[in-house]
Formats: C-alpha cells, structure tokens, sequence
C-alpha cells in the first residue's frame, strides 16, 4: 500500500507540475508578448485571451507546493530553500503581475503604465526563474548524507547552464503564449502571433537541442541512460512530430495546432527531463523514495485530499476552459 | 549580533510581516462570507429588496478582499521552505498534509462557488445561489479550521512523535484534529472574523447616517452589525478567557509573559498596567489587582499558585513585552467593541441611534478596531510562543534555513515590502472607492464578473457579464 501510496504521490506531483508549466506557461507567455505591442486594442485583446483562466492556472502551482511538502518534504525543505531567491523573486514577480492584471482596468492613463510594467516584469521574471530553477536541478544540486542542502549559499544555483535555461523557458512560454492567441483571437493579434511563432519556434529548437547536448556531456549518468535504454529516444521524437504539426498549422492556418503542438514539445521536454533522472526527485542526489513522509501522512492525504478534491480540482478545470472555448470575439473585450 | 541571529531575525520580521498582511484578509472574508450568506437568507425569507441591495454591494467589496487574500496567501505556502527549511523538513509530514488540506478545500469550496456568486445568479434557481453562499462561507471556514489545526499544533504538539532523525511523525491524526486546544482556538479565530466583519458593516452604515445618505441600507447595516456584535463579543469574550486556561496549562512561560508575572504567587495578583522591566525582573509604573484576582482570571479560583518567569529558564521566555501590550491592546479592542455593541443595540431598540451623532462618529471610527484585535492577538499567541517553533521541542532558532546571510534576507524583505505596500495601498484605495460610491439602487443587474477574477468585481465599469456571455463556442 505504501508503495502505491509513494507512486501516486509522485504522480500526483508530476501531474500538477506539467499541468503548471503548459498552462501558466501560455499567460505568462502572454505576459511577455504584451510587451512587445503598444496598441491598447491589441493588450486589450490579449487579456481576453486568458483573464478567464490564468489565476485557475496558477493554482497549480500552489498544488504542486504544498503536494511537495505534504508527500516529500524533505525534498521541499531542501528545494525551496536552495532556490530562496529566485523562489521569493518568482512571488513576488507573481503577486505583481496577478493583481496589476487587474488594477490596470481601474487605473488612469499615466497609472496604467505602472501595472503594465509590472504585468510584463513579473511574467518574464515569472518565467525567467522557473527556467532558471528546471537548469540548476538538472545541472545538480549540493546535498549532503543527510538531504540537506550542502552548497555554499543563496547563490549556488547561478551557472551559464541555469541561465540558458531561463532564457529558454521565457521562449517557451512565449511560443505558448503566441499559439494560444492564434487560437483564441482573430485580426490583428492573431496574425501577429502567425508571423511570431516561427522565429520563436526556432529559438526554443535551438535551445533544446543544446541545452539535451549540453546535459548529456554534464553527467555521465545521463549519457548512460540514454545509451542502457534508447527507447528513450521515442520523447525528443514525439517532440519533432510536434513541430512538424505546428509547421504546417502555420502553412494551413490551422488555428489549434501551433498550440496543441507547442503543448506536446513541453510534454515531451517534461517526458525527457523525467526519463533522465527517474527515480530521482533532485537529479543523482535525493530519490523520491528517500525524500517521502511517513505512511501515515501519505494516507491521511490520500483518502480525502488525493481521491476526492483532486478529481473534483481536474473537472472544474476542465469545465472552465470547456465554458471559455473557442474564440474571444472582438465585442467581449471585457475592459 | 552574529551574521546567523541577523538572518534570523530578519527571517522572523519577514514572516511576521507578511503573514501579518495577509491574515487582515482573511479574517474579513470568513466574515463577510458568512455575512453574505446570511443576508442572502435574509433575502429569501422575506423578499425585503434592501437586502438584496446590501448583498450586492458587499460581493463587490468581499471579491476585493478575498483577491488580495489569495495573492498574498500564495506567498505563505512557500515561505515555510525558504526561510525554515528545517522547520518544513521536521514537521512536515504534519503541517504539510494541514496545509495541504487547506489549499484543496479553499480551491475546491470557495474558488468553484465564488464563481456561481458572481456570475450565475440569473442562471441558478435562488435556493441553489443561497446554498453556493452557504458553501463559500463554509470554504472561508474550512480554510481557518485546517490553519488553526495546524497552529494549534506548534502550539501543544499532540498525536505525533519525534523520529531517530528529528522528524515529527504523525501517530494519530486524530488527536491532531480534535485536540481540545484546537477547539478553543479555532472557535477564537471564527468569531474574530465575525466580529471584525460586523463593525465594519456597522461602521459603513454609521457613515452613511453621517452623511444622510442610503437611508434604508445604512440603517439596517448599523443595527445589523450592532445586534451582532453585542451576542457575540461576549462570547468571544468567553472563548478568549478558554484560551487562557489552554495557555496556562500548556504554556506557563506564555502567560507568565502575558501577565508580566515575575515571581511564583499563591494566590496570584493580576497586572493590569504596567512597563515590565525584562533586565531588573519587575514592573514599572504598575497598575495591579492585589491576589486573588491573578488566580482567578487565570485559573479560575481563589487559590491557585502561578507560575513566574523566575522558575523558567531565562533561554526559555518569550520576549516580554510583546506579548504584554499586545494581549492588553487586544482586549482593550474588545472591552471598546463591547461597550459600543450594548449601548447601540440598546439604543437602537427604541429608535434613539440615529440621533446620538457620538455614538455614530464612535461606531464609524471602530472600524479598525477587529483588525487591530485580530492582529494583536495573532501577536500574543506567536510572540509568546517563542522562543520555540513547535512549543517545547523544537526552538525557532533551529527552524531556519542554516544558510541565509542577512543579506539575502534582507533583501527579499525589502521587494517584500515594496509590493505589498503598492498592492495594499491600491487595493484599500478601491475599496474606499466602492464603499463611497455605496449600494447601486438596480436590482437587475447582478454584479458582474468573472470568476477567475475576483478583483476585478465591482464598480459600474466592470461589464465583465457582457464578455462571458458573448464568448462564442
């Protein structure tokens, strides 16, 4: 039992993190392209696109938090403690961006601009050190005997390596963000997104193909994974079928499918990172059988929170996007 | 000050600020939530239209509240790991499944209800929108009874024990839940949150009347928050003093701290003012009840010895002043809110309120007064906790992350302090603007917006309605 317990945890967390990078991916996304227009119709427009559904998206970040600590809190005392800054800036850029969303609607012409930085400082910020944190675990983390963290500081998780990977995800979620206005606005936001999404496609290729090369020469044990078992192979695949998907969508207009295709490239980077490092929750220093709570905490957590308010968090989420589907049309500007 | 007592410190004022920020939202929340609820009933059974007015116009104030209750409630689920990573390591197979409770009622009641409240009134049957109100007031409560559980539980450890490697391991999760510590506690918390809400209803309507305007709707707010708080600010009252025979039974040093009881006494006398003079062990300028009357606030009888900070180690006080003014600014808060709850109701029974302008300008002005209770009172059960983390095993001082620099600290608190001074100052300001521009008299319109958004409700300006009905599929 307590294995199964283990597992769906571990599942649980899996889940709730990916569910985080897609889809508070695409509004931070958002987030960074609102920067790069001036024209209020089009931020207007913008906003349309996700005011529904990205503070739903931001709860599972919250999720994924506390099912950290409540299942594996050795693994989040070590985490979120060696991560303290970039962590704490990651709060704060989120508190900035979620309530200048939406202060900026009550805000006159000259305040406005001040929620609008913070808008689109905090979703880069956002997305910066969310990229910053995926590179510095997989480059590795000091942990000592113990699981403690056994670096020399708040600044241990700086390297070039950690911040590729930050500019990387800020591309990443930008193409998010880009497919999803192609597929949920018309006119001017849409045809932008069009002209956008190659130029960040290939920005995110680029740096996925160097960042898999730059890891696999980093630690032998991923090299030897890969060659034990190239099967492994079959994730960057499904990732190329993506772009390919995403490539002709741009060639058809095809309106879901730069999005749908730029969702399977991060569950593909996601399956990648996972079949690298399994069963290890801090890469080749804390696995996840280590890092667990006593069975009695997993089960209290299973019987109420596991199978009755997870199942019923998954329905509503789909139900709010269910509700939301299809385009915003240019009269439901909600401003 | 050594570098590791600097982060230390710092780490503390960081969490003392923020958690301090966001427990002012909450504790108006569960409040109004219940408030809603009840005005809504009200609503129902009577078909009165100023009801349905005043629930209109305090959904637009409570999605304020509740937004910046969120955002600033996002900050805490991390803080545990980054400024006391040895904390979250050791206790958290106990706090971690609280929390996680709290996180997964409050998403799945209040977020999914929140929702039918604000955006589905016309398309619910009404008994359906009342019981949505009744289940987000539930999620508001929920969310402080998993919290105070998990307070309560640093507070009087129970139904855990501590494992070879310094974790807490839980044994029984019910003695954990049904601890009598929680069930004085938690019932403290609720009626704070009543209370608060309550004074600021009556002091809302007590502005109105000044300003001769919303007749109906300032008058029922008045008497309605009056009522209320005269039945329960005693009760609080009463489960105040039940916190105190918690806290004298399981925290001597707390209320010797409290009490700015120096020596043992048998019986004990009672401080009632006074500047405790923590190096010289005594009190100046003290204002004291001679014996019995300690033994009798504390212990409930004419005899009991108390225990004085004297007979615990001085490693072991909390810092004393802290806790003295802080219980004392409480329950002066509570003895005011008393004393205008009984007068107004009183003179509200035969219709004198409305003409006694100082007790109009004394209502409007004690709307602070819950949240400085509330808060002063947060002050004395954690202040007078330390110097431990979990009370008597675990000190605060080996909660922290070992490795924080006071730089580090220091700055995280600074970004801290400037977001939540533009957010705060932003968010009070809109809702001074909402309660300015008072109840819309349309019935038609249900206050539109979105669910998602619940700080964009309100004001005329927000045909958020509009956007979500024309959303084509």
């Amino acid at each position: 039992m307590n294995l199964f317990l283990v597992n769906f945890w571990a599942a649980v967390l899996a889940l709730g993190l990916l569910l985080y990078v897609v889809l508070d991916g695409f509004d931070l996304g958002v987030g960074i392209l609102f920067g790069f227009t001036r024209d209020e119709a089009a931020r207007r427009r913008m906003l349309s696109a996700i005011s529904p559904v990205w503070d739903g998206n931001e709860t599972w970040l919250i999720i994924g938090g506390t099912v950290l600590w409540a299942a594996f809190p050795i693994a989040y005392a070590l985490i979120v403690s060696a991560f303290y800054l970039p962590i704490c800036l990651m709060l704060a850029a989120l508190i900035l961006r979620g309530v200048a969303f939406e202060f900026r609607q009550k805000a006159g012409a000259r305040t406005r601009l001040v929620w609008d930085i913070g808008f689109v400082g905090g979703s880069v910020v956002a997305a910066f050190v969310q990229g910053v944190a995926v590179g510095a675990l997989v480059r590795g983390l000091a942990v000592g005997s113990d699981g403690r963290f056994a670096g020399s500081g708040a600044l241990d998780w700086v390297s070039p390596f950690a911040l590729l990977c930050g500019v990387g995800l800020c591309l990443g979620d930008a193409l998010l963000g880009a497919s999803w206005l192609v597929l949920k606005s018309d006119g001017l936001p849409r045809e932008r997104s069009y002209r956008a999404i190659p130029w960040l496609l290939a920005g995110v290729l680029i740096f996925l193909s160097f960042a898999f090369v730059v890891a696999l020469r980093m630690d032998l044990q991923v090299m030897h994974r890969w060659i034990e078992r190239p099967w492994l192979a079959a994730f960057p695949l499904i990732g190329l079928f993506a772009v390919i998907a995403i490539i002709s969508g741009i060639r058809r207009r095809r309106d879901a499918w730069p999005f749908a295709g730029a969702a399977v490239i991060f569950l593909a980077a996601f399956a990648t990172l996972a079949a690298s490092f399994l069963p290890y929750i801090v890469p080749f220093s804390l696995t996840i059988s280590q890092a667990t709570a006593p069975p009695s905490s997993l089960a209290f957590i299973f019987w109420g929170g596991g199978i009755v308010v997870l199942p019923l968090t998954l329905i509503y989420t789909i139900a709010v996007y269910a509700i939301f589907k299809g385009k915003v049309s240019p009269s439901a500007e909600y401003h | 000050m050594s570098s590791d007592l600097l982060a230390l410190l710092l780490s503390r004022i960081q969490f003392a600020f923020t958690v301090s920020f966001h427990i002012i939202f909450p504790a108006f929340t569960i409040g109004l939530a219940a408030w809603l609820a009840f005005l809504e009933a009200l609503s129902l059974a009577t078909g009165r239209p100023v009801y349905r007015r005043l629930f209109d116009f305090w959904l637009r104030i409570f999605a304020v509240a509740f937004g910046l209750g969120v955002v600033s409630g996002i900050v805490m689920a991390f803080e545990f790991g980054t400024n006391w990573s040895e904390l979250s390591r050791r206790t958290g197979p106990v706090q971690g499944p609280l929390l996680l409770y709290e996180t997964f009622t409050a998403f799945a009641l209040e977020a999914s209800f929140f929702g039918v409240l604000l955006f589905a009134r016309a398309r619910v049957p009404r008994w359906f929108y009342l019981f949505a109100c009744v289940m987000v007031a539930l999620g508001t409560t929920l969310s402080a009874f998993w919290i105070m559980i998990n307070n309560s539980w640093m507070q009087a450890p129970t139904g855990t024990h501590l494992a070879a490697d310094g974790t807490f391991v839980p044994d029984d999760w019910t003695a954990i839940i049904f601890s009598p510590v929680v069930w004085v506690r938690f019932p403290h918390m609720l009626f704070a949150a009543y209370v608060t809400t309550a004074f600021c209803v009556a002091a809302t309507g007590a502005w109105y009347i000044l300003q001769s305007r919303d007749r109906a709707e300032a008058r029922t707010m008045m008497r309605m928050g009056l009522w209320i708080a005269a039945v329960m600010v005693p009760v609080q009252l009463l489960f105040g003093h039940l916190n105190g025979e918690y806290v004298v039974h399981r925290q001597p040093s707390k209320m010797a701290a409290i009490e700015a009881r120096w020596h043992d006494e048998k019986p004990a006398s009672e401080v009632l003012l006074a500047w405790p003079d923590v190096a010289n062990r005594r009190n100046l300028f003290a204002i004291t009840l001679p014996a019995p009357f300690g033994s009798l606030i504390d212990s409930d009888s004419l005899s009991a010895g108390e225990v004085g900070l004297d007979s615990i180690p001085p490693e072991n006080w909390p810092p004393v002043v802290i806790p003295f003014f802080a219980f004392r600014i409480m329950v002066g808060c509570g003895l005011v809110m008393l004393f205008l709850a009984w007068v107004g109701s009183w003179l509200a029974l035969d219709d004198r309120l409305e003409t006694r302008r100082w007790l109009l300008w004394a209502t409007f002005l004690s709307f602070p007064l819950g949240f400085i209770a509330t808060l002063t009172g947060w002050f004395t059960a954690e202040v007078g906790r330390q110097p431990w983390a979990v009370y008597g095993v675990l000190r605060t001082a080996q909660a922290t992350t070992p490795f924080l620099t006071p730089r580090d600290v220091a700055l995280t608190l600074v970004v801290f302090g400037a977001i939540y001074a533009l957010i705060f100052a932003a968010g009070i300001l809109y809702i001074y603007r909402l309660l300015r521009q008072g109840p819309l008299p349309t019935l038609a319109q249900v206050p539109g917006t979105n669910p998602k958004r619940p700080l964009a409700a309100g004001g005329p300006d927000s045909p958020d309605t509009i956007a979500l009905g024309s959303t084509h599929s």
